[in-house]
């Protein structure tokens, strides 16, 4: 019935222009430049690119947009921006210099009319909300400012009660950062991700702890994720983005062919 | 050749200038009748609230302008949904091209709205454009849909059958972003360029 394809979402972290790689968030090492990496995703069948500029929030100041741009003149599929957006303003900014989404995640938390308003400057469809989620004694619950380890908050959320407020908020897509599997190559968390599934209208994009092809199938069959966002498996060339989708049609899921 | 991308408000145009650069275009992006007029191209371009674009057009002479053109104009996603009656979306009465009302994508068990992510497309016509197409993957965003009709030259599917790319007369509309939509996009806008609508 929902013939729409599941999404495979390569996702960059930006820095000055370049694209780089962490580790536990630090050492960051220049991947290469961000018009070559997103035209290589591009050519290889990803069918969108979220841009996470790793700067930007924790220094408080909004995305440059000279990229963005730049990025837009040169690719022909669907890219979100994340990373220090956190007015109106700066939002307007990154969408009318080309980009298709953006994406908030602590500004949201600190102060939620921002969906409101940005819904109603741009339309749901631009805004997505970046949620980061554990399991704790209560639960599931959410953190802000992850950028940075040593900054990083509780704001005493429950997820799936964010989950819905983003939701009612007007929010279009949300990407569930489920921070136990991040980094751990082991699967997604896929129980968690069904959980938000089930109270979740819009699309999900499921994020943290891709490792193997069998984790995208997993995710998708599992938790009926709408997309699945990795980072380290695509930039490594562990898994290239032909041979997932080669894979994920072999176990008859729908996605775009490459 | 002459392009002219009609400035309807909104965000997010850059899109949309950009895939006509890389096709080798020089559009201009405009609210001027008379350029809208004489290009030999229109595109209708559209992101936002359907209220907010025919406000837009009405206060500046383009909702008839519009309706008179007779060189090929492409709709793009809103843009697409203007050329018809009515709009479920604020109840808003449209641009009138085609004899057909939009209307809200259907929340059902298990369906996503907005229709968001690449869906692929089925020829409903024998002409040239219409097999062209027919089996390629476009991306969607939208919450509200046309129905199919003697206008539909593709359908797509999600939870039930509506009209991506239609068609009457001179006036083309994609309810996908082609801008967006890769190779299969690209030749979708080259088509425009080249032959028109037909």
């Amino acid at each position: 019935m929902n013939e729409v394809a599941r999404r495979i979402i390569p996702c960059l972290d930006v820095r000055d222009g370049q694209v780089v790689k962490g580790v536990q968030f630090r050492n960051h090492r220049v991947m290469g430049d961000i018009i070559e990496l997103a035209e290589r995703y591009r050519d290889q069948g990803a069918d969108e690119l979220v841009f996470y500029d790793i700067t930007a929030s924790p220094q408080g100041r909004s995305v440059d947009t000279s990229w963005v741009e730049r990025v837009s003149q040169a690719i022909d599929i669907p890219f979100c921006v994340a990373g220090g957006i956190r007015s109106v303003e700066a939002a307007g900014h990154v969408l009318n210099h080309g980009a298709d989404k953006i994406s908030i995640n602590t500004p949201a938390l600190e102060d939620p009319e921002l969906i409101n308003a940005l819904v109603r400057a741009f339309g749901s469809q631009c805004v997505v909300i970046g949620v980061d989620s554990i399991a704790d004694d209560n639960g599931y619950s959410v953190r802000s400012h992850t950028g940075t380890p040593d900054q990083m908050k509780t704001p005493g959320r429950k997820t799936m009660d964010w989950l819905r407020e983003v939701v009612d908020r007007g929010a279009g897509e949300v990407v569930l950062n489920c921070m136990s599997a991040d980094g751990t190559r082991k699967g997604f968390d896929t129980t968690q991700l069904r959980m938000a599934r089930d109270v979740l209208p819009v699309p999900l994009v499921a994020s943290g702890g891709a490792g193997d092809v069998s984790h995208f199938a997993d995710v998708f069959e599992q938790a009926d994720a709408d997309a699945a966002l990795a980072a380290t498996v695509f930039h490594s060339g562990q898994i290239p983005v032909p041979q997932l989708k080669t894979y994920l049609l072999e176990r008859n899921i729908r996605v775009r062919p490459c | 050749m002459s392009i002219a991308v009609v400035d309807s408000g909104g965000a997010n145009i850059a899109s949309v200038l950009h895939a006509l650069h890389r096709l080798g275009a020089e559009p201009v992006f405009t609210r001027d009748t008379e350029t809208i007029r004489n290009a030999e191209r229109v595109i209708l371009p559209g992101v936002g609230a359907a209220g907010c674009a025919m406000q837009t057009l009405r206060d500046n002479d383009l909702a008839r302008t519009i309706r008179e053109l007779q060189q090929p104009v492409l709709g793009v996603c809103l843009g697409m949904q203007l050329l018809f009656e009515s709009t479920e979306e604020g109840d808003v009465e449209l641009l009138g091209l085609i004899p057909a009302n939009v209307s809200r994508l259907q929340p059902q068990a298990g369906l996503r709205v907005p229709h968001m992510g690449w869906n692929s497309v089925a020829s409903k016509q024998n002409d040239s454009l219409s097999t062209a197409i027919d089996g390629l993957w476009y991306y969607f965003v939208h919450s509200y849909a046309a129905p199919v009709g003697p206008w539909t030259v593709a359908s797509s599917t999600h939870g039930s059958e509506f009209s991506a790319v239609v068609r009457k007369d001179n006036f083309l509309g994609a309810q996908f972003h082609p801008e967006r939509s890769a190779a299969a996009g690209e030749q979708l806008l080259r088509h425009f360029l080249e032959e028109g609508v037909a």
